[in-house]
């Protein structure tokens, strides 16, 4: 039975990762088609010629990078005020934050921005879409620090206290520090939702505030294109060895 | 009882931003589709009124609810599917002893990388002039590109594709924690492995495959993207159906009770989880 369980094992870990595989190696393709032609970087000086792609990328880095600190900000807070004194509405709301359809959380989003503008003089942008990033990516940030709360003894912090720190003290060069590897982790985690997200960013954003994944998007729907499989490549690389570093974090 | 501190005062603070962010950007957006979802749509796909019900008594017309139906069937498809795929998987890593960790990152890796991508990695393979027709083609099996993409079928590839470590994950965690001693009294009481997965291990690893299974369902019942561009407009499902009359419909009451509908859906699933979690804990 040993034997069955890993063929089958090894057929579904093809099954998760040989589609990305070839789609990377057919960003090196020289042809446009999609029979192999031989070995070019052509469609990776593509990306960088690409204005459209350029603009779009930098507005995904400015909102991930914004919504990040925003929400592992809020978030950590949150996680630590939450184990102090739980919450069940707040929990409950950040739980349920996580179910939601994407697209329901999109439309209600924008109605709720249309709704605003009566009253406020402002316009769907970057703004908006940080704003909507950061609402998606708390529960995120709460989750993973709430995860490395439990590991985490209150004795600890008592400790601090005997030993006559403050609580504020004990909050810095106790508890902050024992949590610093989830919060990374939480970080990594929100930048990457944040960075990937297109349902609920293609519904709050503006005419000039268009990102990367909306591009692919648009891209993707008019057809083929080996410049895709470059940019996607490029993505799967950054992410992977952004992640496979938290880990590293995580397990010191 | 000792006077709060300055920093206890301070703490009560903490959940603040959090509370503000929700509050503005997550009950009260939903409230307001809630309103809208009681508006007639007026002239020009504006809201107006009187309040009505009628957007709710539309999701009973045939078309509609076939709609529902399908997306419930889809769904259910998604999550035996990964449960197939998934379950045997979780058991393998749970077995695989010091590698346990590199098999499991396996599982979550593609996980971290842009969903936009992975299913544009499909759409690459099975588009006509894709690899899997391309190559059909060149070795001269078929003439003519087969049609893979754009059905049912290349929907619930992408919808199993993008959930199925929601599945894995937990149903590994049961099995991890699943006593070895069990296993080993199944085995000295002549059980074969095969019987002993299927009444020993599977009906212990209940919680996991309960916890997976909802934790599929609940986005593939929900899923906008993967249908859009894997099922390209022919396959729609509930959450095609909301983006269309935000969108080209432009009948946001009727979208807002859809999304009434399918959050009340998701609710009740996630109720139900809680319940079955709370039994399984006393």
């Amino acid at each position: 039975m040993k034997r069955w369980l890993g063929l089958y094992a090894a057929a579904v870990y093809l099954f998760l990762h040989l589609p990305l595989v070839i789609l990377a190696v057919f960003s090196f393709n020289s042809s446009r088609f999609t029979v192999w032609q031989g070995f070019s970087l052509h469609w990776y000086r593509a990306i960088f010629q690409d204005q459209q792609l350029g603009e779009s990328a930098w507005n995904s880095v400015i909102i991930a990078v914004a919504a990040t600190i925003l929400s592992t900000i809020a978030g950590t807070l949150c996680a630590y005020g939450l184990w102090k004194r739980g919450s069940t509405i707040l929990s409950g709301s950040l739980y349920l934050s996580l179910v939601t359809p994407e697209i329901v959380m999109g439309i209600s989003l924008l109605a709720l921005f249309q709704w605003s503008f009566r009253w406020l003089h402002w316009r769907l942008g970057l703004h908006t879409v940080i704003l909507a990033h950061v609402a998606f990516s708390i529960a995120y940030v709460v989750i993973v620090i709430a995860a490395r709360l439990r590991t985490f003894s209150p004795a600890l912090e008592e400790a601090a206290l005997d030993l006559g720190a403050t609580e504020w003290q004990a909050f810095r060069f106790v508890t902050l520090p024992a949590l610093l590897p989830g919060i990374v982790a939480a970080a990594l985690l929100a930048l990457t939702v944040s960075f990937d997200d297109y349902v609920i960013t293609s519904m709050v954003a503006g005419v000039d505030s268009e990102t990367l994944p909306m591009v692919i998007y648009a891209m993707a729907r008019r057809g083929a294109s080996p410049v895709i499989n470059a940019i996607s490549a490029l993505i799967v690389v950054v992410f992977g060895t952004l992640v496979l570093i938290s880990e590293r974090v995580r397990e010191s | 009882m000792k006077t709060p501190s300055g920093w206890e005062r301070l703490r009560a603070w903490f959940l603040l931003p959090a509370w503000i962010w929700m509050a503005v950007l997550f009950t009260a957006p939903f409230a307001i589709v809630i309103v809208y979802s009681l508006l007639t749509r007026g002239a020009y796909g504006g809201l107006g009124l009187p309040w009505t019900l009628e957007n709710y008594q539309r999701l009973l017309d045939p078309l509609y609810l076939g709609i529902v139906l399908r997306s419930f069937a889809m769904a259910a498809a998604t999550t035996v599917i990964c449960l197939l795929l998934g379950f045997p998987l979780a058991l393998f890593i749970a077995r695989a002893g010091g590698r346990k960790n590199i098999y499991l990152q396996l599982v979550i890796l593609p996980f971290w990388t842009s969903f936009l991508v992975r299913l544009y990695a499909w759409l690459f393979l099975l588009r006509d002039t894709g690899l899997i027709n391309t190559a059909l083609q060149g070795l001269g099996l078929i003439h003519d590109p087969l049609p893979l993409l754009y059905n049912d079928g290349a929907v619930l590839l992408g919808l199993v594709y993008g959930y199925l470590p929601f599945m894995v994950l937990p149903v590994y965690a049961t099995l991890e924690r699943l006593d070895p001693a069990l296993v080993e009294a199944a085995a000295d009481l002549g059980a074969k492995p095969w019987p002993t997965v299927l009444h020993v291990i599977l009906p212990l690893s209940a919680p996991g495959i309960r916890a997976g299974s909802i934790l599929v369902f609940i986005p593939a019942l929900g899923a906008y993207l993967t249908p859009d561009l894997l099922g390209g407009g022919r396959t729609v499902l509930i959450g095609n159906l909301v983006q269309n009359q935000f969108t080209n419909a432009r009948d946001w009451p009727f979208g807002a009770a859809i999304s009434v509908g399918l959050m009340a859906l998701v609710g009740v699933l996630v109720l139900l989880m809680l319940r079955r979690e709370r039994e399984g804990l006393v």
